[in-house]
Parts: C-alpha cells; sequence; structure tokens
C-alpha cells in the first residue's frame, strides 16, 4: 500500500463506534467515488483504506476568504456526515476547526508537515495578496505568499478549494487594491488542482481528496486544474432546463408566468453557456434544488474567472459551444438566393436586347438595297 | 493579296466609350469575386452550381463564336468560295467570343489556381468526364483560332515602318503559318464539332435531375445543329451590321444563300427534337401546363419563326428580315443551351436561383468586350472583306489597302 | 480519277449520320459495364426506426472534421438545415401533419459504388479511394462544381463565401479509420441508430432486420441497387417511403450511365476524332489542290486567294 503519511486511527472506536453501521458508510464511499466518475468498487476499496484505520493528512491553509469553502464542507442535511468527512481524512491543520491557536497552532503546522513531510495533501483557501510585497494577509507574522510557497514544496497535492484560490476570486474583482490572486498563479511550475466555485459542491472537493487517498494519483484535470469529472460541462450542457432553452420558453421578468413554470433564465443573464461547473446534477447541501437556477435565479458563472463579479448578473453570454435545438431540419429546406429586383433586370436586359435587334432589322429592312453610297447618321 | 481591309477610322467613339465603361464595372466586380469569394458576388448555391456565367458566357458565348465554325464548313468543306468574305470576320468573332469563353471559366471556377493542370497532367485526365473534354477541346481551339486569324495580323505588321522587328517575324512567320493553315483549319473543324456537342453531354450527368424533355441521348446532335445555326445567325448579323456601320458594300446576296443554308441547319435541329421527343415518350410532358412545356414551346417557337421568314427568295434578299431572321435563330439557339443547363435543371423544388446583379453586370462585360474587341480589330486590320464604300474618304481607287492603316 | 468531292462528301455525310444514329440507340451494347463494391469495401446501415433525433452525430461530425458550428441560421443553435460547409452530416425531420406520421433522416455522402461525381471530376480530385471511400483531393480540384451537378444526393457541398473554397462531404471518417477508430457519428450513436461495417455485413444485418421484424420496415435496402449501389444503406419504417425521406427513386443504373455511354461510344478510343480529322484534312488538300489546277469546280469562286 503507498504510505501517504496516513496517522492511524481506530476506525471500529471512532467511525463505527458513533453509531454509523458499515451499510452507511460504504454508501457513503460509494458516493464520492461515484461522483469522481471510479467506479462503484472504488467506493468499497476507499472504505477498506479507511477501516484499517489510514487517513491522508491534510494541510488547509486559509488566506483571503470568508470561509464559505470550509462551511460547505460541513453543510449537509445528515447530521454525522461532517464527522464522518473529517474522519475519512486527517485534518492536521485548519484555523477555523482545528483546536488549538495562536503559536501552538503555527507549531502543530510544522509538525504536520513534518511527519508527513511529501507526502501530505495541501489545500489552500482564499486568494493570496501580492501587492506591496504580500503584506495584506499574514499570519502568524508571515505573509500568505511565504507561507504557501513553503508549504507547496512540501506538499504531496496541491488542491486550491473555492474561486478565491483557484483564480482570485471575490478579493481579485477589478480594482483589486491587494493584488489577489489564486494559488496557481503564485505557484507557478506546480500542478494545482482548482475546484472552482463560490462556494463549490463539497463532493468536488471530496472526490478528489479520495481518489488520491485510495490510489495515490490525481482525476483528470482541465487546462485550469479543474477536475474533468465536476467541471467537464457547462451548466448549459446538462441544465434541467434544456429543454425550455431549446424550445425558446424563456424568463422573461421575475415573477412572470414563464418563471413560475419554470422556464429558461438564458435571457435574464444565466451564465451557464459560459459556466463550467456541475452544479445542475450535484445540488448543495444534499436538498433537491438547492442551487441557482433550482430555486428561479440565473447562474451568475461563479467558478469562472471571466465572469464571476466582473460581468453583471443579468447580462446575458455568447453560448460558447452551441448543439442542435428541439427543431429540426426539413426533409426539403428552401435555399437559394432569388432577388426580385435581379431578376427584373435580367428579363430588362433581354427583352431589351431583343428590341433592339427588331429595331435594327426594321432599319436594315427600310434601307434601300445600297453599296454602301449612302451615308448613314451612325457612328461605328 | 488579301482582298480585306482595314475599316480604318477612330477607335474612341462615343458607343466605344460605353462599351468600354461597361467592360470596367464588370472588371471591378472580378476583382470583387476574388476578394470576397462567389457567395458573395453570385446567386449561385449548392443547388444550383452552375448559374449565368456559364450557361451563357460559356455554354452560350461560344456557340455564338461559332462563326467560324459554322462558314468553315461551308467554304472549306463544301468548297462554298462564295462565301469566303466572311470567314475572317468569322474567325475573328470567333476568337474573341472563346478567348472570353475561356476568361469567363477563370472567373466562375472556384479555385482557378489549378486550371493549368488540366491541359498539362494528362496522366490524371478522367476520359469519362465530359467536361474534361469539352476543357482540353476548347483549350485548344482557342490556339487553333488566333493560328487562322493570324495572317491578318502577319500582313499588316509585315510591311510595319515602325516596328521591324515585327516586320522581320511577321515576313518570317507568315509563310509558314499560311503553309499549315489547312491543318490547322481541319483541326479547326474536329475541335469544335467535338466540344460543342459534348456541351450537351455534360448535362446528362443530372440524372433525375434534368427534366426528360432534354435528358437525352441525342443532345450533343441537337447541340451541334444548334452552336451551326446560331454560327451562321452570327455571321449574317455581325455582317449586316458592319455593312451599315462602316459603310460597306453590302452582301445581301451572299447572305440571302446563306440564310438557306442556316436554315436546312434548323429544319434538322428541328426534326431530330421534335423525332426524339416523340420516340422517347416524353410529348405528354410538353402538353402539361409547366414552365418546362413553355420553354420547349419556346425553342420550337423560335426555331420556326425563322425558318418560316426565309421561305421566301424574296425575302431573303430583304436585309431587315434576313437580320431578323439570324436574331431568331441566334435567341432560339440561346434559349435552347439556357434551357438545358438551367430551365431544365432542377435539383429540388426546394432551390431557387437567379443571377445577382453583380453577375449580370459581369456578363454584360463580357459582351461589352466582344464587341469593343471586334472594332478594334476591324479597324486596324484587314478583317473585313470588300472594298470599302464609295463616299468613304478612306478609299483609294483601286487599292483595298487604306493609306493609313498601320499596326 | 477515282475519288471526287461528291463521292468523298457522301461518305463523309454517311459517316455523321451513322455516328448520329449510334449515339441514339447502340448504347447497351457499348453500356459502361456494372461497377462492383470493392471487397474491403466499409459503409454505414442508417436504421430509422431506431434514430432518436438527438443530433449528437451532427455535432461529433464536426468536431472531428474540424468544422465550426453552423449558428448562420439562429445565433444560440448548430441549427444546419441542410448539408453545407460546416455540416458533412445532417438529421432531417420527416412529419406528416394530416396523418402525425413522423420519422428521422441522417443525410451524408452515400459512397456511391459507381459515383456520378467520381465520373464528373476531371482529375479526379473525387475518387474512391480506400475501401470504396469516395474522398475529395485539394490539389487536384479547380472548383468547377460539376459534382454537384453529377451527385443523384446532392451531397458535396462549396464553400462560398471562401475566397479559397473547398468541396465539403463526409469522407466517413477516414482520418478516424486510419487509426482504428470509427467515424464519428457512429461511435457517438447512443441508439446505434447508425453503425459502421463492411458493406456486404452490413447489407446482410440491414435484410436479417427485415425478415426479424416482419411490419417494421420498408421490404428492401436503400442503396443495395439504388444508382448502382451505394455503401451506406439505409432502413426506414413500413409507413414512410424512401422518397419522404428526401431519398431519390433512382433505378439500378449508376447516375452517370447515360452521359458515359454517350461519350463513350462517341469517343471509343478516339477513333472517330482521328478518322474525321483526317478525312477533312484529306477534304480540304483535294480542294485546294483543285484551285491550284483552276479545276473551276468550286461554286462562285471567286479570283480572291484562299488562305
Amino acid at each position: 500500500m503507498l504510505d501517504l503519511g496516513f496517522t492511524p486511527i481506530d476506525f471500529k472506536d471512532e467511525v463505527l463506534g458513533k453509531g454509523v453501521d458499515r451499510r452507511s458508510f460504504l454508501k457513503i464511499c460509494t458516493l464520492a467515488a461515484t461522483a469522481v466518475g471510479l467506479p462503484a468498487s472504488a467506493g468499497k476499496l476507499m472504505a477498506e483504506q479507511a477501516a484499517k484505520g489510514l487517513k491522508p493528512s491534510v494541510i488547509w491553509l486559509s488566506y483571503q476568504e470568508c470561509t464559505g469553502c470550509s462551511e460547505t464542507l460541513l453543510r449537509t442535511s445528515h447530521p454525522q456526515l461532517d464527522e464522518l468527512i473529517l474522519d475519512l481524512i486527517s485534518l492536521d491543520y485548519h484555523e477555523a476547526l482545528m483546536a488549538p491557536s495562536g503559536h501552538l497552532a503555527e507549531e502543530a503546522r510544522m509538525q504536520a508537515m513534518d511527519a508527513a513531510d511529501g507526502k501530505f495533501v495541501l489545500v489552500v483557501e482564499g486568494a493570496i495578496p501580492t501587492a506591496d510585497g504580500g503584506i495584506y494577509c499574514k499570519v502568524g507574522g508571515r505573509t500568505a505568499l511565504d507561507t504557501i510557497k513553503e508549504a507547496a514544496d512540501r506538499a504531496g497535492a496541491i488542491i486550491a478549494i473555492g474561486s478565491c484560490a483557484s483564480w482570485g476570486g471575490i478579493p481579485s474583482s477589478p480594482p483589486n487594491p491587494t493584488g489577489a490572486k489564486g494559488a496557481p498563479q503564485v505557484l507557478e511550475g506546480k500542478t494545482v488542482v482548482t475546484i472552482p466555485g463560490c462556494p463549490p459542491n463539497p463532493y468536488n472537493f471530496l472526490g478528489t481528496v479520495l481518489q488520491y487517498a485510495t490510489f495515490g494519483t490525481l482525476p483528470a484535470l482541465d487546462e485550469k486544474g479543474r477536475p474533468m469529472y465536476a467541471y467537464g460541462r457547462t451548466i448549459h450542457e446538462h441544465c434541467p432546463r434544456r429543454a425550455h432553452f431549446d424550445a425558446g420558453e424563456f424568463v422573461q421578468q421575475y415573477g412572470d408566468e414563464g418563471h413560475r413554470l419554470g422556464w429558461c433564465l438564458y435571457k435574464m443573464g444565466c451564465k451557464g453557456p459560459q459556466t463550467h461547473a456541475p452544479c445542475s446534477v450535484e445540488h448543495f447541501n444534499e436538498v433537491v434544488d438547492a442551487w441557482p437556477i433550482g430555486v428561479g435565479h440565473p447562474c451568475f458563472g461563479c467558478t469562472e474567472e471571466k465572469l464571476a463579479f466582473k460581468v453583471p448578473m443579468h447580462d446575458t453570454v455568447q453560448i460558447d459551444r452551441a448543439t442542435p435545438p428541439d427543431t429540426y431540419a426539413p426533409i426539403h429546406a428552401e435555399q437559394g438566393k432569388a432577388s426580385p429586383w435581379a431578376a427584373g433586370v435580367a428579363g430588362a436586359v433581354v427583352g431589351g436586347v431583343v428590341g433592339a435587334g427588331l429595331m435594327a432589322a426594321k432599319k436594315l429592312g427600310s434601307d434601300a438595297p445600297h453599296d454602301g453610297d449612302e451615308p448613314t447618321d451612325e457612328e461605328g | 493579296m488579301s482582298a480585306h481591309s482595314a475599316v480604318g477610322g477612330r477607335f474612341d467613339t462615343r458607343a466605344a466609350r460605353i462599351l468600354l465603361a461597361i467592360v470596367l464595372v464588370g472588371l471591378a466586380v472580378v476583382v470583387w469575386r476574388f476578394a470576397a469569394g462567389l457567395g458573395a458576388t453570385t446567386g449561385l448555391s449548392n443547388g444550383y452550381p452552375f448559374g449565368i456565367w456559364i450557361a451563357f458566357d460559356v455554354v452560350t458565348g461560344t456557340a455564338l463564336a461559332c462563326g467560324g465554325y459554322a462558314v468553315a464548313i461551308l467554304v472549306y468543306v463544301l468548297n462554298k468560295g462564295k462565301y469566303h468574305p466572311l470567314v475572317r470576320p468569322a474567325i475573328l468573332t470567333s476568337a474573341l467570343g472563346y478567348t472570353l469563353g475561356g476568361i469567363a471559366v477563370a472567373v466562375d471556377v472556384g479555385r482557378p489556381w489549378w486550371i493549368w493542370k488540366v491541359p498539362l497532367f494528362f496522366w490524371r485526365w478522367n476520359l469519362s468526364s465530359a467536361l474534361l473534354e469539352v476543357a482540353l477541346c476548347i483549350m485548344a481551339y482557342i490556339l487553333v483560332l488566333w493560328v487562322e486569324l493570324s495572317p491578318a495580323f502577319l500582313e499588316t505588321w509585315e510591311t510595319s515602318a515602325d516596328h521591324p522587328k515585327l516586320a522581320r517575324f511577321s515576313k518570317k512567320a507568315r509563310p509558314i503559318v499560311e503553309k499549315a493553315l489547312l491543318w490547322v483549319i481541319a483541326l479547326g473543324l474536329v475541335l469544335p464539332s467535338m466540344h460543342q456537342s459534348s456541351l450537351g453531354t455534360v448535362m446528362l450527368i443530372g440524372g433525375w435531375k434534368l427534366h426528360p424533355l432534354w435528358n437525352t441521348p441525342v443532345i450533343p446532335l441537337l447541340f451541334l445543329l444548334g452552336c451551326v445555326a446560331m454560327g451562321y445567325g452570327v455571321v449574317a448579323m455581325e455582317s449586316l451590321l458592319s455593312s451599315r456601320v462602316f459603310r460597306r458594300r453590302q452582301e445581301t446576296p451572299m447572305l440571302g444563300s446563306l440564310a438557306g443554308a442556316a436554315a436546312i441547319t434548323v429544319c434538322l435541329w428541328l426534326a431530330v427534337r421534335l423525332i426524339d421527343v416523340v420516340v422517347r415518350g416524353v410529348l405528354p410532358t410538353a402538353l402539361q401546363a409547366t414552365s418546362y412545356a413553355f420553354w420547349f414551346w419556346l425553342e420550337i417557337a423560335l426555331a420556326v419563326l425563322p425558318v418560316v421568314l426565309l421561305l421566301s427568295k424574296a425575302r431573303r434578299r430583304n436585309p431587315g428580315i434576313l437580320f431578323q431572321a439570324a436574331l431568331w435563330m441566334v435567341v432560339g439557339g440561346a434559349l435552347f443551351r439556357f434551357n438545358t443547363y438551367l430551365s431544365a435543371f432542377n435539383p429540388g423544388d426546394n432551390w431557387s436561383y437567379v443571377p445577382s446583379i453583380p453577375e449580370l453586370l459581369v456578363t454584360l462585360a463580357f459582351v461589352a468586350a466582344e464587341i469593343l474587341g471586334y472594332l478594334w480589330v476591324v479597324k486596324r486590320f484587314p478583317i473585313l472583306a470588300g472594298e470599302p464604300a464609295a463616299g468613304d474618304p478612306t478609299r483609294l481607287g483601286g487599292s483595298t489597302r487604306p493609306a493609313h492603316a498601320r499596326t | 480519277m477515282a475519288l471526287d468531292r461528291r463521292s468523298v462528301l457522301k461518305g463523309a455525310f454517311a459517316a455523321g449520320a451513322a455516328g448520329a444514329v449510334g449515339m441514339t440507340g447502340a448504347g447497351p451494347a457499348r453500356a459502361s459495364e456494372r461497377a462492383e463494391a470493392p471487397p474491403d469495401a466499409v459503409g454505414l446501415l442508417y436504421d430509422s426506426t431506431r434514430c432518436i433525433g438527438c443530433k449528437t452525430c451532427v455535432v461529433a461530425c464536426q468536431d472531428a472534421n474540424g468544422l465550426p458550428r453552423d449558428t448562420r441560421q439562429d445565433p444560440l443553435h448548430d441549427a444546419p438545415i441542410d448539408l453545407n460547409d460546416r455540416a458533412k452530416t445532417v438529421i432531417k425531420l420527416f412529419r406528416d401533419d394530416d396523418d402525425g406520421r413522423v420519422a428521422f433522416f441522417k443525410a451524408q455522402c452515400m459512397h456511391c459504388i459507381d459515383p456520378g461525381c467520381v465520373n464528373a471530376c476531371m482529375l479526379g480530385a473525387l475518387q474512391k479511394r480506400e475501401h470504396g471511400i469516395v474522398t475529395w483531393d485539394p490539389n487536384r480540384c479547380i472548383g468547377c462544381r460539376y459534382c454537384q451537378i453529377a451527385c443523384s444526393f446532392n451531397v458535396p457541398k462549396f464553400q462560398w463565401e471562401s475566397a479559397a473554397p473547398k468541396i465539403i462531404k463526409c469522407e466517413m471518417c477516414n482520418h478516424r479509420l486510419a487509426e482504428g477508430l470509427e467515424p464519428a457519428c457512429t461511435t457517438v450513436c447512443p441508439a446505434k441508430a447508425v453503425i459502421f461495417g463492411k458493406r456486404a455485413d452490413l447489407l446482410a444485418e440491414a435484410k436479417q432486420r427485415i425478415a426479424d421484424h416482419p411490419g417494421r420496415y420498408q421490404d428492401h435496402v436503400y442503396g443495395e441497387t439504388e444508382g448502382g449501389g451505394t455503401q451506406c444503406l439505409v432502413l426506414a419504417p413500413s409507413n414512410v417511403d424512401y422518397t419522404e425521406l428526401g431519398l431519390p427513386d433512382l433505378g439500378d443504373q449508376p447516375t452517370a450511365h447515360l452521359s458515359r455511354t454517350v461519350q463513350h461510344t462517341v469517343y471509343k478510343g478516339f477513333i472517330a476524332p482521328v478518322a474525321l480529322y483526317g478525312l477533312l484534312g484529306f477534304v480540304l488538300w483535294k480542294n485546294r489542290r483543285q484551285e491550284a489546277l483552276g479545276d473551276g469546280q468550286g461554286e462562285g469562286q471567286s479570283e480572291e486567294e484562299r488562305s
């Protein structure tokens, strides 16, 4: 088995002892596995790993953030899931959730990094300010820029959770006085998995971590470092209201008939066509329709750097990859260009030519037969 | 010594200026066509990939240029020397018309930068393609026509005082050309027989898209007879107009008997057309109330009309009647070709084609260029036959070479 | 004197008349030989009864062939209304508003066994190449568009908006076949309505489906013999005719049959043109000789010199 710097726990006590039966636990692992696009059998493997008491060490660094991404990880409707999430991984440093504070907290971080050097998962939440030497975010006297570089050099995998850590998020919106940037921009040359969203669905993050924990590999990433299993399609491409889009049924105003009927929000400024995210299939807090479009508000593109906090909420966007509509090409489609003007001109020309010819014939006929000695009044 | 003479006179007349303006407008459209693509400038579409640039400029245009071919048959094969004065003007019209037709092809095709491969890459020739045969024959025929016409130029250049090198070259070249001329003329009879008939075969590949009234294996024969009749028609019209405009002797008696030959050709065309339609059992389609029936009967009418006009000998002496009859032959022949390529071609009722105005302007420019070219050459080189008219200041008693005729 | 002008001319006219008659009637004797599908011919089988009209094939084809989305009709959607310069395949809907019959049709190149376009193309830009697939070579095409006239299925499309236009048509994703993949459309079809394979196998499969499901299909496979046979085959529902799907009602003669027969009859071995040239040369030479000898047999000779 890979040594990923796990902290051993007693599975029976810490997990099963909390009243969660094996069956439910297996279900949760399977859910997590399938969310990542791994086969259901991977869930079994994850559960076995957890049963062996092996958990990956996670160092969670927080910078210019609202802690929403941490909150999203904790928001479930199942009361014991937050504990289970925390029990599948070993969260060795998290400023909001850990017990120690101050110097003790910093010591705990160094210890955790030493213990799992080169193997721990570094999670970054929040943007990193770069203006003026990065002084706009300092923890324990050190700038964010400094601590993130130190941790990144020693991490086994780096995950940036949330839009702020992925590309700058809210702090980076113009005029960006602090020079806020995302983790990939300050950690050039390193592979950074980004999980954008404001906040992202927790399973986007959890799936990546569990894959890493179980197999030691990262999922397939796109050119922005986003896992393809979650960010491979745009909202528009798997939206429950897509049929309305194709049929041309749009909401024109909040509260109108179409809005009540759940029609497409494209005209209200939905950024779905340009936003890569799985929100339409993975709703939040495991509550059905708990996502913007589901509650009747257009998507505002929170995962996309070019959209969120830049393009006005109700501005419409272009369709990035147009796909066919609900309507069809007929067997024989009317085609070809027929300009009535041109037809008229063509007819006039032909008529003119024939007319001129007849006139010439008349003139020739009215001439007496000659040997060419009669002057004419035409020029050659 | 040739009995042809240059017309002389100013080239820069009002008519010439108007024609030149038309040509320049067409040229501007052609430049635009190459810059913006065919879609932007023409009314062509995937349903109608051939438009008036093919149907008129090339197919009809070259048929209008068949005067040389038609007269050559009379003069050289049937040995009717009295028509000889018509040969040079007819060859000039042919040379200009075919050259312009070739240019029209270069303007119409979408990837003209490979045109040179057509005559040169013989190992790639698809010998089943009727269009290839047409293309190769036309290319060869253009060369043949200019060679046939060259004695007119060489005669003039020979005595050019201003260009001694040209004069020397012409002196050397003329006897060579004249010696080979017989074999060149023979080629000039074979090539048009081949491609003018094959122009009809070209559209047969349309299959179900070509209406049954035109979808016939005898279409090559119809196209051949048609182009001969059109050739006679154009020669007659051009001769009558030239006599009047340039104040030269009218050649009415000769044209009268030429008209007789033309009428026979048209009668043959009518016979083949009608017999074919009846034998193939498609006559009922001509009796339905459709546009196809209309075009068919219009063709027939335009063929019958000139024949009727020319029935009486008295009528054949009237230049007005001759001109009219020739006009109907030309228009009727042009209509038949136009119908074969456009009216009878239906890729599906959902398709339509009307030429765009830029397309029409280019077609007009080609016609204007032909006339302009004719005027220019005829005034400077000994093309037209016979002596200048009595009142013409360029006439010098007895001589047929105007003194001021220069290169 | 053995030959005189009259007899020579008589002979010439007789030969011409015989040629004309030959053109009309002699066709079948020297008709184009029936072409056979190459033994490794591949193709598609499209089963209209299985198609759900999802148009994934349209999108996949554009992606695999580097074609842009066609948003010219409708800025929000990729919605080609026919095959065109951005769509090598398209799904069309047949709907009869009176009796409610509905059926889908997938249009693309039929890869005919004896294609009209191949017969038409002057320098062989369009040719049947590996596996009988009809492909287009940009180095041989002059853009004359004769192939568009020739195709019975109106398949080849021209890039009218380009200054360097190409002919756009399905080439069976032969670039994918070279990598051991199937064409894009058959790969993505969720209903397996269009499948790829050897023509012989597809034809057998099609016939088997007709046999196994009596009353479901039209009783023959379109493309088995139409136009001389095509490598892309179509099955239609029993209550929708192939012509209602937009397929032409073709006999089993190839498209180019008449044109080719006429050309071959007249120009077989190039004998006729050469013979005509020889004959004309002879006649012209005789005529000139007669003038030179002052024979006076020509009518209305003038004193002018003949060229």
